[in-house]
Parts: structure tokens; sequence; C-alpha cells
């Protein structure tokens, strides 16, 4: 990769070969019908999906304005969907980052961050040379955000609307490309086990009332996860 | 309509999507600035990371939005388990688990339906 804009079109490559094409245009089919059943503009959908960028998020704000629910009520639930990203965001950077890099370039690829473009990147960018791996992760996330776009087109124009057994097929590309995917990435033992706890303590978190359940998941189940790792590498 | 045309539909859009969305990703850039590659803090990070991802599966599983609340949770609970399966089975291949998980809950979902 001689030039940023050679490991720029590398990533976009790369993101038109990965598995996510399939997931994100078929999630952002459920997605841009959801909108069109809400009544929402093609054009607000599909900023939607540039400024959000984060499926299940955009699910909850479709169907809470939709629903009518208070502006203030959605954006909590919104922010509350989306902490995910800071750690995601935090474990993410020292990979793409040269020592180079200036912080204003961080910035896109953070807003890139999502499950799609974060899995895939740790699987990609050991082999991307260091000085190049902003621009392929730019790359990598403006093909995942055109996939998304194009199954928002599709998805909004599609003229009978979608049978239901077929929209519920479409939600659950999330939570399957999700748990294989992450699995797949999960080499270490901490990762591991992060998955296996995660995938436990958030049901009990929900089913128990507890708020802020995705972040105390997060932080409960990493932490367990971590501290076994650290346990078993003390006996070594 | 839903009543967010024109300009104040993308300014709600900027409050309630965008906003309370990418500040945490911002967030992230500016707490993970000082961290270290190698670092022992950034195997926690992602540890709690993989977490919550882990949590966003099991809630759209457990507690599914919109027609998924249709597939009755044995049968959620059944697909994702073969897509997992199979997913080992096929050298850990993402394609393959996709693929069998959401064969098995289109199949049950049909059989179910009628």
């Amino acid at each position: 990769m001689p030039s940023s804009l050679s490991a720029f079109f590398a990533g976009l490559r790369a993101s038109f070969l990965s598995v996510f094409v399939l997931v994100l245009v078929g999630t952002y089919i459920g997605i841009g019908a959801l909108a069109h059943d809400y009544g929402f503009g093609l054009d607000w959908i599909m900023a939607s999906t540039v400024l959000v960028w984060a499926g299940p998020s955009q699910v909850i704000m479709i169907s809470a304005l939709g629903a009518g629910a208070g502006l203030l009520e959605t954006a909590i639930a919104v922010g509350l969907s989306c902490v995910r990203f800071l750690p995601m965001v935090v474990a993410l950077l020292p990979l793409i980052r040269g020592p180079q890099t200036r912080t204003r370039d961080l910035l896109i690829p953070a807003h890139f961050t999502a499950a799609s473009m974060w899995v895939e990147s740790f699987r990609l960018l050991p082999a991307v040379p260091i000085e190049r791996r902003v621009a392929y992760c730019n790359g990598l996330g403006i093909g995942f955000m055109l996939s998304g776009q194009i199954g928002c087109v599709i998805g909004y124009f599609l003229t009978a609307s979608l049978p239901p057994l077929l929209t519920a097929a479409l939600l659950f590309l999330t939570p399957m490309s999700f748990l294989v995917s992450t699995a797949r990435n999960a080499r270490s033992l901490a990762d591991r086990l992060a998955l296996v706890f995660g995938l436990i303590v958030c049901p009990i978190l929900v089913y128990a009332d507890i708020g802020l359940d995705l972040m105390w998941t997060g932080i409960i189940a990493g932490s367990l996860a971590y501290g076994i790792h650290r346990l078993r590498g003390a006996r070594r | 309509m839903s009543g967010y045309d024109g300009l104040w539909g993308y300014l709600v859009l900027v409050l309630v999507g965008f906003l309370p969305c990418d500040i945490w990703r911002m967030l992230g850039v500016v707490v993970g600035r000082g961290i270290d590659e190698e670092s022992e803090l950034l195997v926690w990070v992602r540890a709690v990371a993989t977490a919550v991802l882990a949590g966003v599966i099991a809630k759209i599983v457990f507690f599914p939005p919109g027609a998924l609340t249709m597939i009755p949770l044995p049968v959620r609970l059944t697909a994702i388990a073969c897509g997992f399966v199979a997913f080992l089975l096929a050298r850990r291949s993402v394609f393959v688990g996709l693929a069998i998980g959401e064969t098995v809950l289109l199949t049950a979902g049909f059989v179910l339906a009628r």
C-alpha cells in the first residue's frame, strides 16, 4: 500500500468482501422498512444511518419517535444503547494509531466504529502497515455504511410491507452475526470468558430490573473475565 | 407523516440520535489517547467491550424488538445455538453460522405460523 489513497481503497474492497455486507444490507432493509412504516422520510433515515451508524440504536430511535415518545426519553434510550462504543473505541484506537497519527485523524474512524467495523478491524488491521491504518479503516467504514444505505433504500421501497416472519429474520441478523463474529475474534481467555459471562449476566440484570443493564454487564462480566485471566497469569 | 420532516426532523435527529451516540465514541478517543497497545488496562477494556456486545446479543434474543417477538423464546435460543454450533463445526465460518441460524429461525417460524 504505497499511499493513503490505495489503503483507503483496500479497506473499501475488504468491506465488500466481508460477510458483514450481507448482515448490513439485511439489517438496514429492516430499518428502512420500519422507518417507512412509521412515516419517516427516506432522506431522514439515510441521514440517520450516516449520523448514528448503529443498527440496534437506530431501531430504538425509530420505534420510540414513531410511537410518539418524548425527545428526552428517546435521547436517553439511544444514549444508553450507545455506551458500548466507549470501550470499543478505546480498545480499537491503539491498533489504528501510529506514532505519527494526530488525534483529529482518529475522529472519523471513531465515528465509523460499530460492531461490524470493530470486529473486522481486529481481523484485518494486523496485516495493514501501521501508517496506513487510519485510511484503511475509513475505507472499511465507508464501504459498510454504503451497504447499510443500499439496505435502507431497498427496505424503504419494498412496495408491499415485509411479511412479519421476514422482518423477524432480519432483526435476528444482528444477534446471530454479533455472536459468531465476536467468537471468531475472541482468541484470548479474557475475551472468550467476557463473551460467555456477558451472555449470562445481561439477562439476569434485565430480569432483576436493574437500570443501565448494558453498562453493568460490561463492567461486571468484563472485570470477572479479566480477573480470571489475571489469576491464571499469576499462577504460571 | 411522522411529524419529523424538514429541518425540524434533522434537528431532532442530531439531538436524539447523533449526539447521544457519538458522545461515547468521542469520549473513547479522549480516554483512549494515553493507553498503550501492550498494557494490561487494554486487556480489561477489550473484555468490557466484548461483554457489552454479548449483552447486546442477549438482550435482543431474550427481549426482542418488534416482529422478532412473534418467534417464541425457545425457538430464538435454539436458532442462535444451532448457528453457533454450525459456526464451530465449519471451522469458525461466520457465514455458515449466520446461514444455519437464520434457516432454523425461518423454518421454525414458518412451521409455527401454519
